[in-house]
């Protein structure tokens, strides 16, 4: 595997074998001393044209636990804000010798075209709308962790702005791709316009989908995102759609609760529901140390082929 | 360790390591390694001897247990590190016997030591288990348990994982096989028998919990095709 662009480019058998690596790597991440020198004098590159902290805090720390080198970029403080050019900026930064770039940027396909541009490594952090393959992976990973490690017959909601996230696009990849049955739920101006390349089906009714799910994933209402009004107001957003204490209640004891984060807390989900055992939303942050380890691994340090 | 040990492969001398423990899988020899332009593939492997019999096997885990016990005095500040994956189960087999005859309940850990080797990057380098050491090493004796000591750079990397986990009061290594070509200055100090053998040929360690069958040693050499090339 020479980059991680999409789901697509892993298959069920990819995202097995680096679930698999991963359970290695959390196991080094609870060490009192998490690292090994596996990936020592490589060196990764950490390039956010969008604002994150947990995503680029993870790939930082999966690297330093490996013993590779990071380095950081952000746009604020950069040439970008003089007018460089995409091109010129990570050819640039390639020039400085790097392994690996883990990239964010707001537009679909970036990651896609730096990797024909330069000869590293490329791991899409999120482009725009379209993916975000290791929340995808740490998700999945997740859910691994807890159901065994195939997803067949596991019923997944994924709730909120779906038509505007690329978790829920990436993630509804790698749970169809273990088997898992998805139902993407919303209203309407926040489903997909067509089911094209979603392996899901769709519903705009969240009491009726609640009794039959084992795993509820909420997704962020995306204020900076929405040009239009998508619903009316954010009561009734959680009115509708809002994972409320009333609702969870209704749960089954051994319903998952996920959350890509950050949180709207009160908005899609209550602090209460956020903070009960069935919710593995923190679990989701560390496993995202172990599965970027695993992917950061792959491309660098094994030599392995991923399916 | 999928297929013992092999050697003597084109490629050998810029990743020696890989003749320890390659594969992903349990299908063979020389699956999933991916040592390209290895001319002689392991296919071509045939049986020359049998080393150890089940009840040699038997045996030797028997001395070894009462010989770990005698150096150190006892088995009270003991703890036994299996190598993947067959050194787990044999530290296992070991612990077993101390416990039998000295009646203390030595503890048994496993170490993966993927992330530690120095052939990353050169072949595909995958963890075969996860590390699980039951206690802190800090202040123990540890005794690491490998079924074939050949070059020496599994137990190199074995020495750093270790170092990870604590302080040793002391590491030693106990070792079904010795079969030589040693990279490195390390040498075993319990050994089930010292097998001369030629870099080209492979020692495979059978053992029921792993693979089934019955247990037993046997040394594997190429056939006339492989040796034509080797």
């Amino acid at each position: 595997m020479k980059h991680l662009l999409s789901i697509d480019d892993l298959g069920r058998e990819g995202v097995d074998e680096l679930c698999e690596l991963a359970e290695s790597f959390l196991e080094v991440t609870q060490r009192d001393i998490p690292k090994v020198p596996a990936l020592r004098g490589k060196t990764v590159a950490c390039v956010f044209y969008e604002d994150s902290t947990r995503t680029r805090l993870s790939f930082e720390t999966a690297a330093k636990r490996l013993s590779a080198d990071t380095m950081a970029f952000s746009v604020g403080s950069s040439s970008v804000t003089k007018g460089e050019s995409l091109r010129d900026t990570v050819q640039t930064i390639e020039a400085m010798g790097i392994d690996a770039m883990v990239v964010r940027h707001r537009a679909a396909g970036a990651p896609h075209r730096i990797a024909t541009w330069i000869d590293a490594s490329i791991v899409n952090a999120g482009d725009g709308r379209h993916e975000h393959p290791t929340q995808a992976l740490l998700d999945t990973f997740t859910l691994r962790r807890h159901r065994g490690p195939s997803l067949d017959g596991a019923r997944v909601a994924i709730v909120g702005d779906v038509r505007h996230s690329r978790v829920a696009r990436s993630s509804t990849k790698a749970f169809a791709a273990l088997g898992a049955k998805v139902t993407l739920v919303g209203p309407p101006t926040m489903l997909p316009e067509s089911l094209d390349g979603w392996p899901a089906s769709v519903s705009c009714d969240l009491d009726a989908v609640l009794p039959e799910v084992d795993v509820v994933y909420l997704l962020r209402i995306q204020h900076e995102r929405q040009d239009a009004t998508l619903f009316p107001s954010l009561r009734e957003y959680t009115t509708r759609f809002g994972l409320t204490v009333e609702r969870a209640a209704r749960l089954r004891d051994d319903v998952l609760v996920m959350h890509a984060g950050p949180m709207n807390r009160g908005v899609e989900i209550a602090p209460e529901v956020a903070e009960a055992p069935r919710s593995v939303i923190t679990e989701q942050v560390a496993n995202g140390v172990a599965i970027r380890m695993a992917v950061l691994y792959s491309l660098l340090g094994s030599g392995a082929p991923v399916a | 360790m999928p297929d013992a040990v092999r050697a003597g492969q084109p490629d050998q001398a810029t990743t020696p390591g890989a003749a320890r423990e390659g594969g992903f899988s349990m299908s063979g020899p020389g699956a999933g390694e991916g040592r390209s332009g290895s001319g002689s593939g392991t296919d071509d492997y045939v049986f020359r001897a049998a080393v150890f019999s089940a009840d040699d096997l038997r045996r030797a885990h028997t001395r070894i247990a009462h010989e770990i016990v005698e150096r150190n005095h006892g088995a009270g500040a003991l703890v036994l590190i299996g190598l993947y994956t067959r050194g787990v189960a044999i530290a296992e087999r070991l612990g077993a016997a101390i416990e039998s005859f000295e009646g203390v309940a030595v503890p048994v850990g496993a170490l993966d030591v993927a992330f530690y080797r120095d052939d990353i990057g050169l072949r595909p380098v995958q963890p075969l288990g996860s590390t699980e050491v039951p206690v802190d090493v800090t202040g123990r004796h540890v005794v690491l348990v490998d079924d074939v000591l050949f070059t020496g750079r599994t137990v190199r990397a074995a020495l750093d994982a270790l170092t990870e986990l604590g302080r040793p009061l002391s590491v030693q290594l106990a070792v079904l096989v010795d079969r030589g070509h040693r990279e490195l200055p390390i040498r075993a100090d319990y050994v089930g028998k010292n097998l001369p053998t030629k870099l080209a040929e492979d020692v495979r360690v059978r053992l029921a919990e792993v693979d089934g069958g019955e247990d037993g040693i046997d040394l594997w050499g190429p056939g006339v095709r492989g040796e034509a090339s080797g």
